[in-house]
C-alpha cells in the first residue's frame, strides 16, 4: 500500500513510546549503569570500566552456559520445525475436527510456564509419573534429576509438548490462505504430493514460517522458567541455560556488575540475530510485492 | 486419501499433548496418601479436597484473582496505546518509521532476565512495588511490541479509501477510528487481545519479581508447594489444572479465529 | 480429444435429495461434439461451476454417467481423465520461472526434454511470452499469470478436452479482447474440445460454436449464438442474452393473432392453443417505432452511442425499442410496430413451435 509521509504521525506513536520508554528504556540504562560500575549499596557506585566484561567474556561459566544455550536452541529448531510443518500438513481442513483439533492444539500454549514445568516434573518422576514409572516399568534407567542426559531429553520433550503447537498452528493458517484451485491444478498436472509440498505448500508458508523460525528462537534462547522448575538447572549445571544463569547471579548471589555486563551481551547477541531476521524478513516482503 | 493417515498423526499427536494434562488432573483429584503410596491410572478415592484447599485459601485464591487483575489490565493498556501506534505505521510515512518499528519489535526479544532487576528498582523507586499496575506494565515490554505488530498487520489489509471516504463525510479522527475503523479490524484486535493475554498469563519471571505479597500471582503462589509434611502434590496438581481453565475458556472464545489469529495478519 | 456425453445426469449437494429445489443440476442428457468450443453460460449459481466440475472430476454427479468418447470415466479421479484446466483466478507456481511453469504438466507425464523444450517455446509464442521466460513468476501482472495459466492449459496436446471457469474475470477490458481472440484462435489450430464458462454473454457469443444457457440448475437451451438470438427456447434465454433482453408480454393466442390488451397483433405463423401463462417475446432490435401500430408510453431514451433506446410502456407492461441513428425520438406517446415473423410465443416460459399449416384454430 502507499503511505503518505506525515510527520504528525509521530503523536499516534507518541503513547507507545512513552510506555516503551518507561518500560523499557529506563530500566535498560539501569543496567548499564550496573554494567560499568561496582556497587556496595547505598547508591554509591564506583566506575569499573570494561572490568565486568572482561571478567564475563573470559567466564568459563558463561560459556558452558552458552554452549548449552545454543545447543538446546539448535536441538528445539531442527525438531519442531519440521514437526510442525508435518502435523500442519495432517491437520483436518474444516469442520468439528478443525475446530476441536486447533483448541486442543492452542491448549499447551496457554498454561503458565511454571505450570508447564510442574506437569512434567510429575509428568517424568519415577514414582508417581505416568511417563516415569512407564519407562522404569519397562527396565529403562530414568530419572531426570541424577542422570543429566534424562533432564536433557526431558526439557528437549517437554519444549516439543509446549511450543510444537505454535509451528503448527502458524504453518497451518499459512496452508489456509491457498486457494482449492491450486490444489485443483496440481492434481490436473499430475503432481506428485511432494511437488505439491515443494512449489504450493512451501512458498505460502515460507512467510509464516520465518516468523516460527524467530519466534521460537528467541523464545527457546530466553528459556527460564520451565526448567527453573522441571531441573532447577541442574542436576549439577547440565541444564543451567543463560537465563537461569542470569537470575542466579542477579537476584540469588547480587552479582549486579557481573549480571548487568552478562546481560548487556546476552541482549546484543539476540539483538544481532533479530536484527538479521527482520532484515531478511522484511526483504522478502519488498520481493512478495514486487 | 491421505484422510487415513492424516487421522492417525493428529490422535497420536494430540494423545502426546494430552496425556500429561490428563495426568495432571487425575492427580488433582487424588488423595496425597494415594498419589504417593500407590500407582494408577485414574483416582481410587476420588476427592475434590485438593480443590477446595484451594478455593478457600485466600492465600491460593487471591493469586488467581491478582493474576486475572493484571492481565486484564495489561491487555487493555496494550491495546490502547498500540492501536493508534499500529494506525500510524500501517498509514503514514514518518521521520524513523522503520527504526522505531524494529526497536518496538527488540523489546519483544529482549529476555525477561535481563530486565526482572532493573524493573524491581525502577518500581520500588516511583512505590509501584508489588502492585498490579507494576506487573501489567513490565509486561506491556513485550505486549506492546507484539500488539502493534499484529494489528499493523490486519490494518494494511483494510484499504484507505476507507478512511478517505470517512473524512469526505465529516467524520473526525477519533470518531472514525472508533467508530469505522475498529469494528473493521475486531478480529485483529480480538487476535492480539488473545495473544496479550497469551503472553502476560504465562510469565512467570517478572510477575515473581515485581510481587511478594498483595499482588502475588498464582504462578508465584505455586512455586512454594513445599509444606511440613513434604511435597503437597494434590494441591499443586489442581492449582496448575485451575490455571489451564482461562485459557482454555479464552481460546473455546476465539476458537473461530485461532486460524486466522495465527496467520498474524500477515498471511 | 473425445466426445463428452452426459447421460441422465443430475446432482445434488444434499445426501438425500426429496424435491427438485434440493438439485444443484437437475437431470440432463446431452453429447458434446469432439473438437467443439462450447460456452457455458449462466447468471452465478446457475450451475454451471457444477457442471465443470463434474466434468473435472472434482465432483461425483450424485446420479447418471460421465463419458469421455466411449469411456465411463464418471468415478476416474481428475488424474485420469487427461483434462486441462485453466480456473478464474491464475494459478501459477510463484517459485517457478515462466519456462518451468510451462513445462510443468509434461515434466510430471515423463515426456522427454527435447520435445518439452519445443513445445514450451510454441506455447511461449503463442501466448507471446518468449521473452520472459527465465523470469520467475511471481513478479509478473496477473494478466500476465493468467496468460500463463492459459499457455499450461494448452501444453499438451493429448488431453480429451481443456475447460475454462470464468479465465478472464481479473483480466484488464482491452487484454480480454486479446486473449479471447487468441483462444479463438488456439482452437482453430489445435482443435481440442474446449468448454468455457462465464457469466458474460459476450464472451460467450465470441468464443463459442454452441453456446449452453444454464438457469437454475437446468440446461434451457443449446444453440448457436444466432439461435439464442432469434429462437430463444425459454423467456430466461431471451432475457439473459441481448441488450436489453427480449421483451415479454401477456398475450392470448389464437391462430395467426396474438391479442394484447385488447389490440391484436399479427403472428408469423399459426399457433395451436396455449395453456398457462401465455407471453410473446419480442426482441427490441425488432420492434420499429412509427406512427401506426401499439400505443406506449415513452419513459427515457438512453443514447448508448450506436444507437439509442427507448424505454417505454405498453399497458403497465415495460417495452423496449432500439431506435437506430439518425431515427427521430419520439414524443412521450408513440406507437410501435413488431416484425411478425420475429415474434416468438411461450407458454410457462417455455418457447411454443409453430404448428403446421391447416391444424391451427
Amino acid at each position: 500500500m502507499d503511505k503518505t509521509q506525515n510527520n504528525k504521525a509521530w503523536f499516534l506513536v507518541l503513547p507507545v513510546l512513552l510506555l516503551v520508554a518507561f518500560s523499557a528504556v529506563l530500566p535498560l540504562m539501569t543496567v548499564v549503569n550496573y554494567a560499568f560500575n561496582d556497587t556496595f549499596g547505598q547508591n554509591e557506585f564506583f566506575w569499573e570500566g570494561l572490568g565486568w566484561f572482561e571478567d564475563m567474556v573470559s567466564s568459563e561459566r558463561l560459556h558452558d552456559a552458552l554452549g548449552r544455550q545454543i545447543l538446546f536452541s539448535g536441538i528445539i529448531l531442527a525438531i519442531q520445525v519440521p514437526l510442525g510443518i508435518f502435523i500442519a500438513l495432517n491437520m483436518p481442513k474444516k469442520g468439528f475436527w478443525s475446530s476441536l483439533v486447533l483448541i486442543l492444539m492452542a491448549l499447551p500454549l496457554l498454561i503458565p510456564f511454571n505450570v508447564v514445568g510442574t506437569i512434567w516434573q510429575i509428568f517424568g518422576r519415577v514414582d508417581i509419573g505416568l511417563l516415569g514409572h512407564t519407562l522404569a516399568a519397562m527396565g529403562v534407567d530414568y530419572n531426570y534429576t541424577n542422570d543429566a542426559l534424562d533432564a536433557w531429553i526431558t526439557l528437549v520433550v517437554m519444549d516439543v509438548w509446549h511450543w510444537t503447537s505454535l509451528v503448527a498452528l502458524l504453518c497451518y493458517a499459512g496452508l489456509q490462505s491457498i486457494p482449492q484451485a491450486y490444489y485443483q491444478a496440481a492434481k490436473i498436472d499430475q503432481a506428485t504430493r511432494w511437488s505439491i509440498f515443494r512449489y504450493i505448500e512451501l512458498p505460502k508458508m515460507k512467510g509464516v514460517l520465518l516468523i516460527a523460525v524467530l519466534l521460537r528462537f528467541m523464545d527457546s534462547f530466553m528459556i527460564y522458567t520451565e526448567p527453573f522448575v522441571l531441573t532447577g538447572g541442574g542436576p549439577g549445571n547440565s541444564t543451567t541455560f543463560l537465563s537461569i544463569d542470569l537470575a542466579k547471579m542477579a537476584t540469588g548471589q547480587f552479582d549486579l556488575g557481573p549480571a548487568a555486563a552478562f546481560s548487556l551481551m546476552y541482549f546484543c547477541v539476540i539483538l544481532l540475530i533479530s536484527w538479521v531476521f527482520y532484515t531478511v524478513m522484511t526483504n522478502l516482503d519488498r520481493e512478495e510485492n514486487r | 486419501m491421505q484422510s487415513r493417515s492424516s487421522a492417525v498423526v493428529m490422535t497420536i499427536y494430540l494423545l502426546f499433548l494430552l496425556i500429561p494434562i490428563y495426568w495432571l488432573i487425575n492427580m488433582s483429584l487424588k488423595t496425597n496418601t494415594e498419589i504417593t503410596s500407590t500407582f494408577s491410572l485414574w483416582p481410587q478415592t476420588f476427592t475434590l479436597q485438593n480443590y477446595v484447599t484451594i478455593l478457600t485459601d485466600p492465600s491460593w485464591y487471591m493469586g488467581y484473582v491478582n493474576s486475572l487483575i493484571y492481565v486484564t489490565l495489561n491487555v487493555v493498556i496494550s491495546l490502547t496505546v498500540a492501536l493508534p501506534a499500529a494506525y500510524a505505521f500501517s498509514r503514514y510515512n514518518f521521520m524513523g518509521d522503520k527504526h522505531l518499528f524494529f526497536w518496538l519489535l527488540t523489546n519483544r526479544m529482549a529476555p525477561p532476565a535481563v530486565f526482572a532487576l532493573p524493573f524491581f528498582q525502577l518500581y520500588s523507586s516511583v512505590g509501584l512495588f508489588d502492585t498490579h499496575i507494576a506487573i501489567a506494565l513490565a509486561h506491556c515490554l513485550f505486549n506492546v511490541p507484539l500488539a502493534v505488530w499484529i494489528l499493523e498487520g490486519f490494518m494494511r489489509g483494510v484499504p484507505k479509501e476507507i478512511d478517505e471516504t470517512a473524512y469526505i463525510d465529516g467524520y473526525s479522527f477519533p470518531k472514525f477510528f472508533v467508530k469505522i475503523f475498529m469494528p473493521l479490524i475486531a478480529s485483529g484486535i480480538g487476535v492480539a487481545a488473545f495473544f496479550c493475554f497469551m503472553f502476560s498469563w504465562v510469565e512467570l519471571l517478572l510477575s515473581r519479581t515485581l510481587a511478594t505479597v498483595n499482588a502475588k500471582s498464582i504462578a508465584a503462589t505455586m512455586t512454594r508447594t513445599v509444606s511440613a509434611s513434604g511435597m503437597d502434590w494434590g494441591v499443586l496438581a489442581a492449582a496448575g489444572v485451575l490455571t489451564i481453565v482461562p485459557g482454555a475458556l479464552v481460546i473455546y472464545f476465539v476458537r473461530n479465529y485461532i486460524a486466522k489469529g495465527f496467520a498474524l495478519g500477515r498471511v | 480429444m473425445s466426445r463428452i456425453t452426459l447421460s441422465n445426469l443430475a446432482h445434488s449437494y444434499l445426501a438425500n435429495p426429496k424435491g427438485d429445489d434440493d438439485f444443484a443440476l437437475k437431470e440432463m442428457d446431452h453429447v458434446w461434439d469432439d473438437g467443439g468450443a462450447y460456452a457455458l453460460l449462466g447468471a452465478s449459481g446457475c450451475g454451471k461451476t457444477t457442471l465443470l466440475n463434474i466434468i473435472s472430476g472434482l465432483v461425483r454427479p450424485s446420479q447418471g454417467r460421465v463419458l469421455f468418447g466411449d469411456r465411463d470415466v464418471t468415478d476416474a479421479a481428475t488424474t485420469e481423465r487427461n483434462i486441462a484446466q485453466v480456473f478464474q483466478f491464475p494459478v501459477v507456481y510463484d517459485t517457478m520461472t515462466v519456462r518451468e511453469n510451462l513445462a510443468f504438466p509434461l515434466r510430471n507425464r515423463g515426456m522427454d526434454a527435447g520435445y518439452i523444450a519445443k513445445r514450451v517455446n510454441q506455447i511461449a509464442q503463442m501466448i507471446g511470452m518468449e521473452d520472459i521466460l527465465s523470469k520467475k513468476a511471481r513478479g509478473l501482472t496477473a494478466d500476465a499469470k493468467q496468460k500463463i495459466s492459459l499457455g499450461r492449459g494448452m501444453v499438451r496436446e493429448d488431453v480429451n478436452a481443456i475447460l475454462f471457469d470464468e479465465p478472464l474475470t481479473v483480466i484488464d477490458p482491452h487484454m480480454k479482447w486479446e486473449l479471447r481472440t487468441q483462444l479463438k484462435s488456439l482452437h482453430r489450430e489445435f482443435g481440442h474440445t474446449m468448454i468455457y464458462v462465464t457469466h458474460d454473454q459476450t464472451e460467450a457469443l465470441t468464443f463459442a460454436d454452441k453456446v449452453v444457457v444454464m438457469h437454475e440448475g437446468r440446461v434451457v437451451q443449446m444453440g448457436t449464438p444466432e439461435e439464442l438470438f432469434e429462437t430463444p427456447a425459454h423467456t430466461f434465454v431471451g432475457y439473459f442474452i441481448g441488450s436489453p433482453g427480449m421483451n415479454l408480454l401477456d398475450a392470448e393466442i389464437s391462430g395467426s393473432e396474438a391479442r394484447l390488451q385488447g389490440v391484436s397483433v399479427e403472428l408469423g405463423a399459426v399457433y395451436g392453443p396455449t395453456s398457462g401463462r401465455t407471453q410473446i417475446g419480442i426482441r427490441p432490435e425488432y420492434v420499429t417505432v412509427s406512427d401506426e401500430g401499439l400505443p406506449v408510453t415513452v419513459k427515457r431514451v438512453e443514447d448508448v452511442g450506436r444507437h439509442r433506446i427507448v424505454r417505454a410502456e405498453l399497458g403497465g407492461q415495460p417495452l423496449n425499442a432500439i431506435l437506430p441513428e439518425g431515427m427521430a425520438v419520439p414524443g412521450d406517446n408513440a406507437r410501435v410496430a413488431f416484425a411478425p415473423a420475429k415474434i416468438n410465443v411461450y407458454a410457462n416460459d417455455w418457447r411454443v413451435a409453430p404448428s403446421d399449416i391447416g391444424r391451427g384454430a
